[in-house]
């Protein structure tokens, strides 16, 4: 959707951060981040010091991925375990959240759902970074044939709506209900990141186009260089923060694209929980247990808060690093 | 021959000496661009020659061809550029080769020093590791010597505490000591020949003699070949042993540096010379301009293409384009004019020239004295 404003097939090369899968979702987020951001000067904390904005979504971010790294020996009850007692019941003794609809504890399967929605965010973006990052950096560099022959294949795939396309993809790779649930999240992995190749793709190509036209790139080349070598270790690390600041936003693309799926039955197989699919397993339950899901998406939007807002500051101090050259 | 100078040490590996063959020879050489309007002549059948130990000064303005000849010899074009005529390096004939031939070449026999010390280095990549790189690659040296052989050539082009500076990112440097970091890497495969390209152009005023002077030192030393290019005069005057003078992608006047400055033939020549302020004016002279622009060089003029902006200019000259001789007295003092400086007609017109800015100067301070 979001990247029809883009205009022309082949050169607006603009990196709108909200290009993906769950436009409203991602504007939502966003716009809560520029608020926060704004209460936070960073940038008048001098070009060394990270904001509290940054350390607070780093820890956050951090805290989450320890939890999720470390769900298997934290004292919390099984994820598939059902307590009848606390069946539909909000925060009670021993369950902190409460339970969900099946009595299943509910902070033990957001720590669970965790696992498999950052595995899912952070794989998807790794397959995109790697192919769409990599073809990027080739078109963007040696431009020519190679050049067009690639884009016009990435455009392409643009102009398929995203989350068709992904939906297609993990519908056609695993929807029979014997796929394990880990080969489930591979294949959602998969159909996300072939999502956001030409996404990340197109940005690395605009960066790359602008770092090669530099003059060491020549001055490189007149020591010797060999043109591989150049794009690796001239260019290339040059380039890195604006994928990275793309690719953070990426991930919290990703987590909430695979909650669309669950949505939709194709996202991480349930028992297995992760974010989306608690969410989306519960929603018939708003009216009853609300707070299944409140709880959740508070987890899940904060969460993508963060990480937008870490790709905000990755961005804005390698602006700043531009601007004293 | 084949083995590169030792980076650092003595003018050694020096088995030609000046005045026997030239390193260099370029004949009839054309790079043209293509562009949507046609194709640009960038560079129109320069023929030059340089030999080591020598400095030959490109002068010419913005558009007359001058990096792009430089860059014409060097291989670095991009890909809508074609170069024709020919290009002998030590003999070897350059003219049919692309990337992969020239790449034995760069670095460890041409190199060039880049305009803007601004964005000739590469941002996140360590000064010395920018050097090192090339030293490691070319000359196979392991990590210790080619770190020692980098401080020792930031230390040649006077860098203060050199292997402090050998791990400082290239935002941390001023620009002439940016400049300087760009000169070490240019000469740290010891190349033979030394393309600067307008090395000074981007820098304080105060800075760019220091610059010149090391970049005349280090070819001294180093025996190597150098073009400078410039489009200051005045930059070239004391520093290259030749110059050539550009205009409109061809060499107009080519001499000596003493003989040109003494007795130039060219209009073009002079008009560069008046166009550089002078301490012996008087304060608040109005700066001398060419006036006009250089000519397109899509559609390069009929006749010779100064004539338009020519004050000597003749009805010849916008017919018939003048071609490249030798003056009567000396061979290699060449240049390409119908009725040069010194010809009895433009010694006319310079007088009523002369005779009518006079006037013009009478009647102001006649104005003023009212």
């Amino acid at each position: 959707m979001t990247q029809h404003q883009h205009g022309g097939p082949d050169h607006s090369e603009a990196e709108t951060p909200g290009v993906g899968l769950a436009p409203s979702l991602i504007a939502g987020a966003e716009a809560a981040g520029v608020a926060i951001g704004d209460d936070v000067p960073v940038a008048s904390s001098g070009p060394k010091k990270l904001g509290i904005g940054a350390w607070l979504a780093i820890t956050w971010l951090g805290g989450w991925v320890l939890l999720a790294i470390l769900a298997p020996v934290l004292p919390i009850p099984d994820p598939t375990e059902t307590f009848p007692e606390i069946a539909r019941q909000g925060p009670t003794d021993g369950h902190p959240l409460g339970g969900d609809a099946l009595g299943r504890d509910l902070l033990s399967r957001i720590i669970w759902g965790g696992r498999a929605s950052f595995a899912v965010g952070f794989g998807a973006v790794a397959v995109g970074l790697a192919i769409g990052g990599l073809l990027g950096l080739v078109t963007g560099f040696f431009r020519g044939k190679t050049d067009a022959i690639i884009t016009p294949l990435m455009s392409l795939l643009l102009a398929i709506p995203q989350f068709v396309l992904a939906l297609s993809l993990v519908t056609v790779l695993a929807s029979s209900d014997d796929v394990s649930s880990v080969r489930r999240i591979g294949v959602v992995i998969i159909g996300l990141g072939v999502v956001s190749i030409p996404i990340l793709g197109r940005i690395t190509r605009a960066n790359t186009l602008s770092w090669s036209e530099r003059e060491f790139v020549t001055a490189a080349r007149a020591m010797g260089a060999r043109s591989w070598r150049i794009m690796f270790r001239d260019v290339l690390p040059n380039v890195v923060p604006a994928m990275l600041s793309i690719a953070l936003l990426g991930v919290g693309v990703a987590i909430i694209a695979e909650g669309g799926l669950s949505v939709f039955g194709v996202g991480v197989q349930l028992p297995t929980p992760s974010w989306g699919n608690i969410i989306a397993e519960a929603r018939g339950q708003l009216r009853t247990a609300p707070h299944i899901v409140m709880f959740t998406s508070i987890v899940l939007f904060l969460t993508v808060l963060a990480l937008n807002y870490l790709g905000d500051v990755i961005s804005q101090r390698f602006e700043v690093r531009e601007g004293q050259l | 021959m084949s083995a590169p100078t030792a980076p650092g040490g003595a003018p050694g590996g020096a088995t030609t000496a000046p005045g026997t063959d030239p390193i260099l020879v370029v004949d009839g050489l054309a790079t043209t661009f293509a562009s949507p309007r046609g194709e640009v002549r960038a560079v129109d059948g320069v023929s030059l020659s340089i030999q080591r130990g020598r400095t030959l000064g490109l002068v010419g303005e913005s558009g007359s061809g001058k990096s792009v000849l430089s860059r014409s010899i060097m291989g670095l074009l991009p890909g809508t550029a074609s170069r024709t005529g020919s290009i002998s390096f030590e003999g070897v004939d350059l003219s049919d080769w692309g990337d992969n031939e020239y790449r034995s070449m760069w670095g460890t026999e041409m190199a060039m020093i880049f305009q803007d010390p601004m964005t000739a280095l590469n941002p996140v990549m360590k000064v010395g590791k920018q050097i090192t790189e090339s030293l490691r690659f070319h000359l196979d040296m392991d990590k210790s010597t080619a770190k020692e052989t980098a401080v020792e050539l930031l230390r040649s082009v006077r860098i203060p505490e050199p292997e402090k500076r050998f791990g400082t990112y290239p935002h941390k440097m001023s620009g002439g000591m940016r400049q300087r970091v760009v000169i070490a890497v240019a000469l740290a495969c010891g190349p033979k020949l030394l393309f600067a390209d307008e090395p000074t152009t981007a820098l304080d005023v105060t800075v760019q003699a220091q610059v010149l002077d090391l970049l005349g030192e280090q070819q001294r030393e180093r025996f190597m070949a150098m073009i400078l290019v410039t489009h200051d005069l005045g930059v070239v005057a004391g520093r290259a042993h030749d110059i050539a003078v550009m205009y409109a992608g061809r060499i107009v006047e080519t001499a000596p540096t003493a003989r040109l400055f003494a007795s130039m033939k060219m209009p073009y020549t002079e008009a560069l010379l008046s166009a550089i302020p002078k301490l012996s004016d008087a304060p608040h002279t109005k700066l001398v301009a060419i006036g006009g622009r250089p000519p397109d060089l899509v559609n390069p003029p009929q006749g010779c293409a100064f004539a338009p902006r020519c004050p000597y200019a003749r009805d010849r000259c916008l017919e018939e384009a003048p071609v490249l001789r030798a003056t009567d007295d000396d061979p290699s003092h060449r240049f390409a004019c119908h009725y040069p400086v010194d010809s009895e007609q433009t010694i006319e017109i310079k007088d009523r020239l002369t005779a009518a800015r006079l006037i013009a100067e009478r009647n102001t301070e006649a104005d003023d004295g009212r």
